[in-house]
């Protein structure tokens, strides 16, 4: 399971003119692999994503993302992905059958592919009772879990994930982690933002960036023995407050660190 | 293709699903055409008028006759002597008294000369002075008439002929600027809305990450406001012919080519505006501000662009509107063709291609 590569960075580094956001990272994932990608406000992980995610050309360094190279194939980099942004990412105006038919047509989904996934992404989600509903009647919970199911339409080898779970309350996130578990185990690698350290512990892998810099990766238990704490969170602490960085940026309302 | 007929049909439920939407796009047309139509006119009718009149004799009576058979005015009163004038004009009705001297009737036969006067509340100097031409012109018919039994040796006669709107309508100047306004509130400041709607949700975000080209995303966006554009100009053109019986002497293609010359135009300003703002309300105040004011006093609709202070004479040149107004007035009114349009035309195809090339090149700007 190990073995296939899906998403391979070699030296990536982003500048914005003097100010370098990413610099020079390196990591893989494999296939399959929930993939937690760590960091504070302003460690360079949104900036790093969005050059995988073909939105955001990389300065120098190598990365490829479903066998297609970011910098020269981005547009089989997107047929290959989902996204599903922290910001919940669908039409509050539109129906649910709606929305599920608009990605699906904009990924090139047929009619007749839509109107499956309509229906198993409808009976999954047990949403049959208001499929006809406007999806901006939904509580925040049920939305989540329907733009995960739509960012999976077309079936798409690596999905990312920024910080999906962000405003929900801890059952609904539970359940959505199942729905993550349950997509990685059908093969679907989850490259996944999170502020909870929580979700941290649920990834098969970690990677904390601290400054620009990928400063620990690793599976969660190991980074604890590594760092001699109990927790992902006293993990992410000790590294943030290393000598490497200034202390971490004051706590948002919300709670949790966030990028 | 099949991409783009989904993302329009999915632009459809945005605009059909929003009330505000809707009001715009069908109640402004038609509330403003009617305003502008019936309400807000620079023609005066029924306007009430006082007498005095010093003379009393049949003179004076048949002209008094002649001005209350008009359809502009209403006699209201009649003043007794020269102090009560402006009693009645701070009693705020009467808005102008017409004053026959002493022994009119008599000095008009024994020395050829009648003197009358016109008295106007200025409170309003616009109104003021239609009154007074108004009156003048009825004072001369009537001279004329009189004339015609004794000729007077030497005489010049002007007689004025008003091409292309003969009665003075104002709903025909009305009609172009309207269009102009709506076309441009539309086109520039709906698609400015709408995409900015998107950056402000988070779903421009994933439409980027997704397969879906920004160049299909962006026409995807405007192509319902260009297809509502043209509906809408129809549908003033319709209530301009049938309601105002404002004419359209020229050709019909002509008119329906510069109007989507026009609607393209701004579009491409509603793309730029989006790409300079993050959110609607942003968008919003730039197109009300930076758009629809400029439309609405400097592009000749309301207020003549030649009366205006030089500097903003020149401004005005750079106001798509200005020109779009003069090639609608040149159709519309005039029934001429490209021939005399070219300029005007140019300089619309220009500023479109400018617009548009500024557009493309800021959103490119955007996505690295």
């Amino acid at each position: 399971m190990r073995s296939e590569k899906v998403i391979e960075v070699g030296n990536l580094t982003k500048k914005f003119g003097d100010f370098t956001a990413v610099k020079g990272i390196s990591f893989e994932v494999f296939k399959g692999e929930i993939f937690g990608f760590l960091g504070a406000n302003g460690a360079g992980k949104t900036t790093a994503m969005k050059m995988l995610i073909g939105i955001s050309k990389p300065t120098s360094g190598e990365a490829t993302v479903a066998g297609f190279d970011v910098k020269s194939n981005s547009e089989m980099v997107k047929k290959s992905i989902g996204y599903m942004s922290q910001r919940f990412s669908m039409y509050d105006d539109l129906t649910i059958k709606e929305n599920i038919t608009f990605f699906g047509g904009i990924y090139g989904l047929n009619r007749k592919q839509i109107r499956q996934k309509t229906e198993s992404v409808i009976e999954e989600l047990q949403l049959q009772d208001v499929a006809d509903k406007l999806v901006g009647s939904l509580p925040l919970g049920w939305k989540q879990k329907l733009a995960f199911s739509v960012s999976l339409l077309h079936e798409p080898k690596i999905v990312f994930l920024d910080e999906p779970t962000g405003g929900v309350d801890p059952i609904t996130r539970r359940q959505f982690w199942e729905l993550i578990y349950a997509e990685a185990h059908k093969g679907t690698t989850i490259f996944v933002t999170t502020h909870y350290m929580d979700e941290a512990e649920y990834c098969d892998r970690v990677s904390i960036m601290v400054d620009g810099v990928i400063e620990a990766l690793d599976t969660p238990k190991k980074l604890k023995e590594q760092f001699k704490t109990d927790s992902m969170e006293g993990v992410f602490l000790k590294l943030a407050r290393g000598p490497l960085t200034p202390a971490l940026p004051a706590g948002r309302p919300k709670g949790g660190i966030k990028d | 293709m099949k991409r783009f007929i989904g993302f329009v049909k999915k632009e459809f439920y945005h605009i059909f699903r929003d009330k505000r939407s809707m009001f715009i796009l069908f109640g402004m047309p038609i509330a403003q055409i009617m305003l502008f139509g019936f309400a807000i006119t620079n023609e005066i009718n029924n306007v009430d008028l006082a007498i005095l009149d010093k003379s009393k004799d049949a003179e004076t009576e048949k002209i008094i006759n002649s001005i209350s058979a008009s359809k502009h005015f209403k006699i209201e009163a009649v003043v007794g002597n020269d102090d009560q004038i402006e009693d009645i004009f701070k009693k705020g009705n009467v808005k102008a008294v017409l004053v026959f001297e002493k022994d009119f009737a008599q000095n008009l036969q024994t020395h050829k000369k009648g003197k009358v006067q016109v008295v106007t509340d200025a409170t309003d100097p616009n109104t003021a002075n239609t009154i007074t031409n108004y009156i003048q012109s009825i004072l001369q018919h009537y001279q004329q008439e009189i004339n015609i039994s004794n000729v007077a040796p030497h005489q010049i006669q002007v007689k004025s002929r008003l091409y292309y709107n003969p009665e003075l309508k104002s709903v025909f100047t009305f009609v172009p600027g309207v269009m102009t306004v709506i076309l441009m509130l539309v086109s520039a400041m709906m698609t400015s809305i709408s995409i900015t709607r998107e950056k402000e949700l988070g779903t421009m975000e994933i439409l980027l990450v997704s397969p879906i080209k920004p160049f299909q995303v962006i026409t995807g966006k405007v192509f319902p406001y260009i297809f509502l554009s043209i509906i809408n100009a129809i549908m003033i053109l319709l209530l301009g012919y049938f309601v105002f019986e404002m004419p359209i002497e020229g050709s019909l293609i002509l008119l329906a080519l510069e109007t989507v010359l026009f609607i393209v135009t701004s579009l491409a300003l509603g793309i730029l505006i989006s790409t300079i703002s993050a959110t609607q309300q942003t968008a919003m105040m730039i197109s009300l501000m930076g758009l629809m004011l400029p439309v609405i006093l400097l592009s000749g609709f309301i207020f003549p662009i030649s009366s205006m202070p030089l500097a903003l004479q020149y401004i005005s040149n750079i106001i798509p509107a200005k020109w779009f107004i003069i090639i609608l007035k040149g159709i519309m009114l005039k029934g001429v063709g490209i021939s005399f349009l070219w300029k005007e035309t140019l300089i619309l195809i220009g500023m479109m291609v400018f617009f548009l090339a500024l557009s493309i090149k800021k959103y490119k700007i955007r996505l690295e």
